[in-house]
């Protein structure tokens, strides 16, 4: 039998007793006549198309013309959540920079036998041609989107580390500057901590993260594989509201294993890249030999300390699902105390007592491929029919290395504005956490992705998932 | 600024030109061969279809010459590369392609022409042909006001450098085709088709009351080509667009402190446009003049390219 739903806002199912941190957004909730919310959810959503905040979903026609749907009700963290979040994600994203460094340099954890051998070597996410590599103030993963799901009051664990090329920050900025605009209310009648300094931040954590050569004014781009990509929009939107230029890589070029970006008045150095392409397209001379994406040269500019990679190559093994099973140990291996966030229990279908476990409760359990992403490639046991169970069943058998499965969450639901009235839906959360040399930095903020259709628990924005606005407030004074 | 947003803000420029251009030629067109007193019928359209150098693509097709099938090529053709529809495409992608360059102003303007004439279809008479193309040409024109209203940034530097190099090439290929109507030998100066050909020749530039008000001996050859050459009053003169172009290229020397070909090429063009006579063209031959200037037009644009590094 599974727990029961924790309903966010509330202390109680019935949903009668507010939590005191959220007794003003309820309030604002219970007396706002729905069709003045559905009015403003209209407006926000006429907006974002009016801005082009668009998404492609892969084999849709009319990819471009679609949004993200955008729900009016915020969801709400206390202060005292945020920090405890906070520290939590402060000591994970350490931990996951310090795995890279160690793994593509000593490997102290394998030879500790704290990882499995084969688990690293033979995972097609790890870049046998970075061992030995050292990036620029030894970080890998300057941003990261830590997804986390909430099963209960004090319930909090991570669901999946993105590490490669994190997206969704746009929506954390544009949904906030919807909230503000239409329900100013809102923010009158609680204090609600910002998030729009993030491409500030963002942008110091470049110009820090330059190489040490370049430190005085080093020139920042961010690159974008062009206008066809499904995430154009965020990159076009970053770059705007840092203030940098937007490139593609036709518009780069490497000589002297330094990286140059062509200008109307010639060739000006690059020094650090925010790149939204994936490793494999990001230098034909290295990874994919037919990636028009990418720069050929870049991995040797990379490699002769040239220029810094935002994020570097191959920390995808840190974020693998296979090694995610792993990562209480990889944190209290670096950190030297036990990880503040948990992970969801995790069998490894690798292992053969876990495998048969998997098989015999294939129903139960989310199956998940170790490198799949956006939702694809998974199975949810209780809303399966009989016969995808069977099909997953041959595939777990036929290569099990390649699934985990975890057990089928409680996930928090959060009251939605919905076709039939105020309902509760699922949502997951992904804040997203910078490493700089300075130190680890986050807004208090990020995505919150909701599972629109009652009942589903898929929040992915290619399978029918929305958006909401997260608040978090800045002190809790006053809340009992 | 990037050589490639600055090609395509340059290319956006002149494909929305090209767009307004041929909108207004097609219109000028159906007066010229349905409106006027004596209807020039196919002979106009084979002479609109010179203009823009479609005459041998309309061909391929092997259809009449005649309002019915050469408006929907000019208008909508996804085969012609010149047909407005894939002019403001071709803007449309180029403004996706450097849209936070542009105001927003700028984009819904594009974004607009290149909807109407996309969701349109072909018009099903004279009358819904006039509205479309009187749509594209309001596009046009809030356009190019969005354009005149950004920020001075080498963004709308390129864009009007585009225009304007775009203008001229239009208004010499124009001139160039009629100019045999503009030289008659046989037929009476002044009389009616000669004032109606020159009329569309007017229209297509939109300046037939600017001709009135500057000229008041009535419509001759030599005042229209004074006129469409020399008149800096006129904005899709040959000399008002040189000076445009000219006048862009040093805003952007100006942001970039780069001078080079680019510039020596406009400024020579301008200088000798100003010190040239009506009469010496004539003289000279209109056709070869023409000719000339579209291919030192042609030499401006690839010394451009190759200054600010597009491609």
């Amino acid at each position: 039998m599974r727990d029961p739903v924790f309903i966010e806002f509330f202390d109680d199912v019935e949903r009668s007793i507010p939590r005191a941190e959220c007794a003003a957004l309820v309030d604002w909730l219970n007396t706002a006549p729905i069709e003045t919310l559905r009015m403003r959810q209209n407006a926000a959503e006429q907006a974002f198309r009016q801005l082009g905040i668009t998404f492609a979903v892969y084999g849709d026609e009319d990819a471009r013309e679609r949004i993200i749907p955008f729900d009016i009700i915020p969801r709400l963290f206390s202060a005292a959540e945020w920090a405890r979040l906070e520290q939590g994600l402060d000591q994970r994203v350490r931990a996951i920079n310090a795995f890279l460094n160690d793994i593509y340099g000593e490997q102290r954890i394998i030879k500790a036998g704290i990882i499995p051998h084969d688990l690293v070597f033979s995972n097609p996410q790890y870049r046998s041609e970075l061992v030995g590599m050292r990036p620029p103030h030894d970080i890998w993963a300057h941003i990261a989107g830590i997804d986390m799901v909430r099963t209960g009051a004090d319930g909090f664990s991570v669901l999946e580390d993105n590490v490669r090329t994190p997206s969704g920050v746009s929506y954390m900025l544009e949904n906030r500057e919807a909230m503000i605009r239409l329900c100013p209310e809102l923010f009158r009648q609680m204090r609600v901590a910002t998030v729009d300094g993030y491409p500030d931040l963002l942008h110091a954590m470049m110009r820090i993260s330059a190489p040490p050569a370049a430190r005085d004014n080093p020139v920042c781009v961010i690159l974008t594989p062009g206008q066809y990509n499904s995430a154009y929009y965020e990159h076009s939107f970053l770059a705007d509201s840092i203030g940098i230029e937007l490139v593609e890589a036709a518009d780069l070029l490497v000589e002297d294993d330094k990286v140059w970006m062509r200008s109307i008045t010639g060739l000006v150095q690059v020094d650090v890249i925010y790149r939204r392409i994936d490793d494999d397209y990001l230098d034909p001379e290295v990874f994919r030999p037919d990636s028009m994406l990418g720069v050929p040269g870049l991995m040797r500019a990379f490699r002769a300390g040239n220029v810094t990679l935002v994020n570097a190559p191959g920390t995808g093994i840190a974020d693998d699902k296979a090694i995610y099973s792993y990562m209480p140990e990889i944190v209290s291996f670096y950190s030297g105390s036990e990880a503040l966030l948990p992970i969801v229990q995790t069998w490894r279908c690798r292992e053969p007592d876990a495998c048969q476990y998997v098989l015999d409760h294939i129903e139960d359990l989310v199956v998940k491929l170790v490198d799949g992403s956006g939702g694809y490639g998974m199975l949810i046991g209780p809303l399966a029919t009989k016969a995808e169970c069977a099909q997953f069943r041959a595939a777990i058998r036929a290569q099990p290395e390649k699934y985990i499965a975890q057990p089928t969450l409680a996930l928090s639901a959060v009251p939605t504005l919905t076709d039939a009235g105020i309902a509760p839906r699922h949502v997951d959360f992904r804040p997203f956490v910078l490493s700089s040399p300075d130190g680890v930095a986050m807004v208090p903020g990020g995505l919150t992705r909701v599972a629109l259709k009652q009942g589903s628990l898929v929040v992915n924005s290619s399978q029918g998932g929305g958006t909401k606005d997260t608040f978090v407030l800045m002190r809790d004074e006053g809340i009992a | 600024m990037l050589s490639r947003t600055a090609a395509s803000l340059y290319w956006l420029g002149r494909y929305a030109e090209r767009a307004d251009f041929s909108a207004r030629l097609i219109e000028a067109t159906v007066r010229l061969d349905a409106l006027s007193t004596r209807p020039a019928g196919s002979a106009a359209w084979a002479s609109a279809l010179n203009v823009i150098d479609a005459g041998e693509a309309f061909a391929a097709l092997g259809k009449h010459v005649e309002q019915r099938h050469v408006a929907p090529f000019l208008l909508c053709s996804p085969d012609h590369p010149g047909s407005i529809w894939r002019c403001l495409e071709a803007a449309r992608t180029n403004a996706r392609a450097v849209r936070m360059a542009l105001s927003r102003e700028s984009w819904s303007a594009i974004n607009n022409a290149w909807l109407r004439v996309s969701t349109g279809g072909v018009p099903k008479d004279g009358a819904g042909l006039l509205a479309l193309l009187e749509g594209v040409h309001s596009s046009a024109l809030s356009l190019t006001g969005a354009i005149e209203r950004m920020l001075k940034h080498p963004s709308s530097m390129f864009m009007r450098l585009g225009g304007a190099i775009e203008r001229v090439d239009n208004t010499a290929r124009l001139l160039d085709v009629k100019y045999h109507i503009l030289l008659p030998e046989e037929e009476v100066v002044g009389g009616v088709l000669d004032r109606d050909q020159w009329t569309t020749i007017l229209q297509t530039v939109s300046a037939v009351n600017a001709y009135r008000f500057l000229y008041s001996g009535g419509l001759n050859a030599r005042n229209v080509i004074e006129f469409l050459v020399l008149r800096p009053e006129l904005p899709r003169s040959l000399i008002a667009g040189a000076q445009e172009a000219l006048e862009q290229l040093q805003h952007i020397a100006e942001v970039t402190h780069n001078f080079s070909a680019a510039d020596s090429l406009a400024m020579t063009r301008l200088a000798v446009l100003r010190r040239l006579k009506v009469d010496a063209i004539i003289g000279e031959g209109l056709h070869e003049y023409l000719e000339d200037f579209i291919e030192q037009n042609a030499a401006l644009d690839q010394a451009i390219s190759t200054q600010f590094r597009f491609f």
